[in-house]
């Protein structure tokens, strides 16, 4: 490998040729502030727009200053990261951006949790010299992503992350100059465009310009009124992040703790969206092996593969850009909803309550899961099977709000019966997961034989597309995971042009999976987070008595008791769905 | 596409646009500016059409829109006043200029008249500096135009 | 141009066509053919005499008679007296100011004595609509002595030691950027020539490409040849639909002469050019922006490097030259690069067209020997300062540049002498200002340029600039401290040392040179609040002279704002506080009791 000499703040260092001043100031231990570059090294996703201009050195020779983030090192190039001209200029430019920004800090969404204000802080920033006209434009709020524009700083990240990332397209800067900013066409709002709301445009805002819908007075105001049964489900990739919010280290479980920390705020029932994560394979899993069959044994009108369909950002995503292979997705339903259907009529009628006197809430790292428990084929009579989503970060708020010393915490154990699972469960939190629980089941189904080995290593990882083919006793399975919608996009259009060899795909729209999801706590561009929550989730999956969803004895009984069998009737009407074309849907008000 | 104002044969005629650049997005620029020429301007209906034909996002579309000055959503007046705001013209009194194209059609620059006839908008350098400052009334040339004569150009295409 | 006795020129540039020279050309055209002089007399359309104040012209050759502002109401004139009876129609002729006689011939006139046209060589000479009279002057010699003769290499070197820089702002040397293109490995590259002329009040470029395209079809051909391209594209503003017209119509006929295309001169080589409009962003004159306008993307500049020459359109070695520079390009390869390299200074060769305009006699479009000084520029050819007022500043590089004062006019003109003076060349605006224009004001009008101009994608520009320009706004108001100029000075530093492209970088440089030159101006707005030239309107005092009022109440009456009091018969006041300056008082005053201080 060629390496290039250079001195860094009178470091003598070495590095590979092509790495960028900023990477070698790091390797060197030498911190050089950025604002709008993002890289998350092990998704494979970098922002580097040099717009911020934040992260200038100084090189000798140079007639200006140059941006760390881009400017390749070069053979005995000498590099200032903080003379005072440096400084002045790194400062001034804050300032300037700090004097087109609301100063709502104690009010804000990311009231302490933003890039901006911390680097304010670090800067010292005092007083602005350089006040003078704010751009303004529209607040946005649609079912779960509010837009603050006049907090953007045109960074750039959510634009790469819808366009390149997710290829949603709903993002682009418009406008010019002072007024150009990052919006849908027309600058109309979200819920007239194409967003999926994967919300992976908020987890990578510096700033307040992004955030959620918070949900979490509504969650307030249910648990304080007497006349209603308030059952909560927390999704698995919850207890995988919930602990950075707490000061954790990432990838600390939590699952006891955030079990005990919502009795404590004052659910009824505690239960977990992974019951229903086991459902979802019961039905899924059959449904794959149903179409598997009838596909195999020459029925031309069952298409293949099928695809997994538990994320609704991902649903969106086909309902407004594939209308046409709306007939290739599971119809089985997400988990969320699995659970909400479950828990208003099978756990309603057990406790004796209408489903009007129960309020079911679901915690999730997720956005688009709000949009989803809003969706009017998810309601009966106009009441939601799921009232209130909220994101792995307003679940942190609301038991911070309510003095619980979340640290202290004992380990509790979830309720019966909606909150028993198994590790097959626990590993739809990741990419890879949902299907390697598929997996465990339908081999054990279609074969009659035990596994002898319920890890599928093979289905594991970070790699955006991933392949791979399980032999069924002698029937060999072709399995595709993509996770981030860009991935998904491109076995999609392997499937339209009949060039798909899989048999089933699981799709997670967020990269990572749900442990990457769009309400998780911030990353702030360090993707070993996300590593480190996919590790715990496998720890926990590893550590379960039961790890196969059919093997779930609630699961069971509450087939024998209610549902019959997996495609039942009941089970079609309460556990499956239909998709839309959403395709025609114009952006014109 | 629902809610389409379009008419069916303006529609025809941008796809054909859209086609004889063969549907490529590079060409995304010359597709717009051939769009302007058919409707006037490129209101969002316009824009959807071309970012189906040219397969890239609407928001795409309008970022590009946005981004340049030669584009408009807005349809323009009848009779658009374009007043030149390059160095030669504004040394030799172009603001004067304009703040009575204001005044006298009591609009902003950027804005069309009530009754559509007149728009006003500012540009950069045209080139005629020898005939600072310069106003355009649609292709027409108006050279060393004073604020007194501004009425006149107004009354020229006022009847 | 041969079978013709004589030849009637008639400009067609955007100046004089704005002055009906379309009218006057259709004019002569028929006259000449109701005289029966058809065959006899040609009247052509040509590109721009540069000479616009003076528009339309009219030349006659071969005697080389130069008529002035000539309506189309002439026509019969010109024919019946000077074509059909020899005798020049004195009236229509240029007047010298300086001792009020008349001259015919355009050499011997002040405008063009000093001047040296090689880029504008062909402009109001031949018909540019017509391939053959560019072959007439030796057009396409250059390009087959290229393909024939030259190893692109050798080409390259010659280029080199021409000494042409880049004619687009940059400076860099032609050559060498073909080198580096040249031997960037690609199975594809591209040519592009940057026509997209943004610098309010420049307008060269346009005036080749109207004037003479073919020059510049012929330099991108030899350019493709030397760095290995087979395709170009003209980046070419949608505001110059006369450019854009002359422009197809030279590359349909070239293609149709074997000049564009495959096998060219049948030496198997293959080169042909496109057009891509520009959509109004000034901006796109970055190389980097204009080449992702070109993609059909919004024109936001990249950080270079990489460079185009290295990695440009659509990631394949791309050069990018502008329009004056390639117009050098034939001449230096047919007249060699050792006379290029005699014209000029030490380190610009050749000459520098600028559009002189402002408060100038002769407004328009001139070419010069580098080297030239500001005072021949300005007072030799420019005809001085416009109704006898004195000389404050020139502006060139445009809203990239700065200004040149007194004590610069002396210095001769090129790329090292302007930016060591605080400016630089740009694309060669040159905008003359008097001692009527207020610096901070010409700075505040450079920065609402850039402001507007700006792509906004870095910080320092997007937010920066817009400061900046309120900073000046508030000096213009009056109301500027103390702390407002140190302001200026910093935030100018740093947008220079942290914006993204050149256009930033050099957006403070309006502010910088004038803060340099006219300091005492700003000090006089920030302390007296007063602005010496009465430019802004804010610092302006309507005053009523105790000695000539007669208190007749028409100025209170008329004031708007009740600004105005007074008894009948007493002397009247204005409350400075309230005064709105609209000027009423001043216009109703019959006793000139009314002054602006």
């Amino acid at each position: 490998m060629e390496t290039i000499k250079l001195t860094i703040d009178n470091k003598a260092i070495e590095v590979a040729k092509g790495t960028t001043i900023l990477k070698a100031a790091r390797e060197a231990g030498i911190h050089i502030p950025t604002l709008c570059y993002l890289h998350l090294h092990d998704l494979n996703i970098e922002n580097k727009p040099a717009g911020c201009r934040i992260c200038v050195v100084e090189v000798e020779g140079r007639r200006n200053l140059a941006p760390a983030c881009v400017t390749e090192c070069t053979e005995g190039m000498v590099v200032n990261t903080h003379n005072i001209k440096v400084l002045n200029a790194r400062k001034t430019v804050l300032e300037l951006i700090l004097s087109d920004h609301p100063t709502d800090c104690l009010i804000c969404a990311k009231n302490g949790n933003c890039e901006l204000q911390t680097m304010a802080q670090e800067f010292g920033i005092r007083k602005l010299h350089y006040e003078g006209e704010q751009s303004h434009y529209r607040e946005d709020t649609s079912p779960a992503i509010i837009r603050d524009v006049d907090k953007c700083i045109m960074c750039r990240r959510c634009e790469m992350m819808c366009n390149e990332v997710q290829t949603v397209g709903v993002l682009s800067a418009v406008n010019r100059g002072f007024m150009s900013v990052v919006a849908p066409a027309f600058e109309m709002n979200l819920d007239h465009s194409v967003c999926t709301y994967c919300g992976q445009c908020v987890a990578v805002c510096p700033t307040g310009a992004l955030t959620e819908v918070d949900h979490t007075n509504s969650v307030i105001r249910a648990l304080a009124d007497p006349t209603k049964t308030v059952v909560v489900q927390t999704a698995p990739a919850v207890r995988a992040a919930l602990g950075e919010e707490f000061g954790m280290e990432a990838g600390t479980l939590v699952t006891g703790k955030l079990a005990a920390a919502l009795r404590r705020l004052g659910f009824n029932y505690v239960f977990d969206t992974d019951f229903a994560a086991d459902l979802t394979i019961m039905e899924e899993g059959t449904e794959l092996l149903d179409r598997l069959t009838r596909h195999l044994n020459g029925d031309k009108n069952v298409p293949l593969p099928i695809l997994t369909s538990c994320c609704p950002g991902w649903v969106n995503f086909f309902e407004h850009q594939f209308p046409d292979m709306m007939d290739i997705p599971s119809t089985a339903r997400s988990p969320q909803q699995m659970f909400g259907a479950i828990a208003k009529t099978y756990f309603a009628e057990k406790i004796g309550i209408n489903r009007e006197n129960m309020v079911v809430v679901s915690i999730m790292p997720c956005l688009a899961k709000k949009y989803e428990c809003q969706r009017d084929e998810f309601a009966t009579n106009g009441n939601p099977d799921v009232d209130f989503s909220i994101s792995t970060r307003e679940l942190a708020h609301l038991i911070k709000q309510s003095n619980i010393d979340f640290n202290a915490l004992p380990d509790e154990d979830f309720d019966n019966p909606l909150g028993e699972s198994t590790g097959a469960a626990v590993i739809f939190g990741t990419t890879g997961g949902v299907i390697e629980a598929a997996v465990r089941t339908a081999y054990e189904v279609h074969t009659g034989k035990k596994l002898a080995k319920v890890d599928f290593e093979e289905l594991r990882g970070m790699d955006y597309i991933r392949k791979a083919t399980i032999d069924f006793d002698g029937l060999p399975i072709n399995i595709g995971i993509a996770h981030g919608l860009g991935n998904a996009r491109k076995l999609l259009q392997d499937i339209k042009d009949g060039k798909s060899e899989f048999h089933a795909i699981e799709i997670m729209a967020c990269p990572g999976g749900c442990i990457g999801g769009g309400g998780q706590p911030l990353h702030h561009g360090d993707s070993s987070v996300i590593k480190a929550r996919q590790k715990a989730i496998y720890v926990e999956d590893a550590g379960k008595t039961i790890r196969k969803s059919h093997e779930n004895p609630y699961i069971v009984k509450l087939y024998e008791e209610f549902l019959g069998k997996p495609l039942s009737e009941k089970s079609h009407h309460l556990l499956h769905t239909h998709y839309f074309d959403k395709s025609n849907e114009t952006f014109i008000e | 596409m629902a809610n389409i104002k379009i008419s069916a044969n303006k529609l025809d005629e941008l796809k054909a646009v859209c086609k004889s650049f063969n549907n490529e997005k590079g060409e995304l620029i010359n597709v717009l500016h051939k769009a302007q020429g058919i409707f006037g301007y490129l209101p969002a209906e316009v824009q959807e059409v071309i970012a189906k034909e040219l397969n890239v996002s609407v928001a795409h579309v309008y970022g590009v829109v946005s981004f340049y000055s030669f584009f408009t959503m807005l349809p323009k007046g009848e009779h658009p006043v374009s007043i030149c705001l390059g160095t030669a013209c504004y040394v030799r009194g172009a603001e004067k200029v304009i703040d009575e194209f204001k005044r006298l059609l009591n609009i902003n620059v950027g804005e069309t008249t009530p009754d559509g006839k007149f728009s006003l908008a500012c540009l950069r350098c045209v080139g005629a500096c020898g005939l600072a400052p310069v106003v355009l009334v649609g292709e027409k040339v108006y050279g060393r135009v004073a604020p007194d004569g501004v009425k006149d150009i107004v009354a020229e295409y006022a009847k | 141009m041969s079978k013709f006795k004589m030849h009637i020129l008639v400009c067609g540039g955007t100046g004089c066509h704005a002055s009906e020279s379309d009218m006057l050309l259709d004019n002569l055209k028929t006259i000449v053919s109701d005289k029966g002089l058809d065959g006899e007399v040609q009247v052509i359309a040509t590109g721009c005499f540069g000479f616009c104040e003076k528009g339309p012209i009219v030349k006659i050759m071969p005697d080389n008679t130069f008529y002035t502002q000539v309506t189309p109401a002439d026509a019969r004139e010109i024919i019946e007296e000077h074509i059909v009876k020899g005798r020049k129609v004195t009236r229509l002729l240029y007047v010298d100011p300086e001792n009020k006689e008349t001259i015919a011939d355009s050499k011997h006139m002040g405008f063009y004595k000093k001047q040296l046209r090689i880029a504008l060589r062909n402009c109001g000479f031949i018909d540019p609509e017509n391939i053959d009279e560019y072959i007439a002057r030796d057009g396409y010699e250059a390009l087959a002595k290229c393909l024939t003769e030259m190893t692109p290499q050798q080409v390259i070197e010659e280029m080199k030691k021409s000494g042409l820089r880049g004619r687009g702002g940059g400076g860099f040397s032609a050559g060498l950027k073909w080198e580096i293109t040249s031997k960037s490995v690609s199975d594809e590259k591209y040519v592009v020539c940057n026509a997209d002329e943004g610098d309010p009040g420049a307008f060269m470029d346009r005036s080749i490409l109207e004037g003479d395209p073919h020059s510049v079809i012929e330099a991108m051909a030899i350019c493709g040849y030397c760095i290995g391209a087979a395709f170009g594209l003209v980046y070419i503003r949608a505001e110059y639909p006369l450019a854009i017209d002359r422009l197809k119509i030279a590359i349909k006929q070239a293609r149709e002469y074997g000049l564009l295309g495959s096998d060219i001169l049948g030496t198997g080589f293959n080169f042909d050019i496109e057009l891509r409009y520009g959509a109004g962003a000034f901006v796109c004159g970055e190389e980097t922006a204009l080449i992702h306008s070109m993609e059909g993307l919004r024109g936001e500049p990249t950080v270079k490097p990489p460079f185009p020459s290295v990695s440009g359109y659509y990631g394949k070695p791309t050069n990018v030259n502008n329009v004056e520079t390639f117009a050098n390009v034939p001449v230096i390869i047919n007249q060699g690069a050792e006379w290029f390299a005699s014209i000029g200074t030490e380190k610009s060769k050749g000459t520098k067209v600028f559009a002189l305009a402002g408060k100038i006699n002769n407004v328009g479009l001139i070419e010069v020997p580098m080297g030239t000084t500001l005072r021949e520029v300005i007072y030799e050819i420019g005809g001085g300062i416009k109704d006898g007022k004195k000389f404050k500043a020139v502006q060139t590089g445009g809203p990239s540049g700065g200004c040149l004062t007194e004590k610069h006019l002396d210095t001769p003109i090129d790329y090292d002498n302007l930016v060591a003076s605080g400016s630089m060349m740009g694309s060669g605006g040159m905008i003359v200002m008097d001692e009527d224009d207020c610096m901070v004001s010409m700075a505040k009008f450079y920065l609402d340029f850039t402001v507007e101009e700006s792509c906004g994608k870095c910080a320092p520009c997007r937010i920066g600039n817009k400061r900046l320009y309120e900073i000046l706004d508030k000096l213009t108001q009056g109301k500027g401290t103390r702390e407002d100029i140190d302001s200026l000075r910093n935030l100018s530093h740093v947008i220079k040392d942290t914006a993204l492209c050149g256009l930033g970088q050099t957006s403070p440089n309006p502010v910088l040179s004038t803060m340099d030159n006219f300091m005492e101006e700003y000090l006089e707005h920030v302390h007296d609040k007063k602005c010496r030239s009465g430019q802004c309107k804010a610092l302006l005092q309507y005053i009523i002279e105790p000695e000539n009022c007669v208190g007749c109440t028409a100025c209170a009456r008329n004031c708007p704002v009740n600004a105005i009091s007074g008894e009948r018969k007493g002397v009247h006041i204005i409350d400075q506080a309230t005064c709105i300056k609209c000027g009423a008082c001043l216009e109703k005053c019959k006793f000139n009791a009314v002054f602006i201080k």
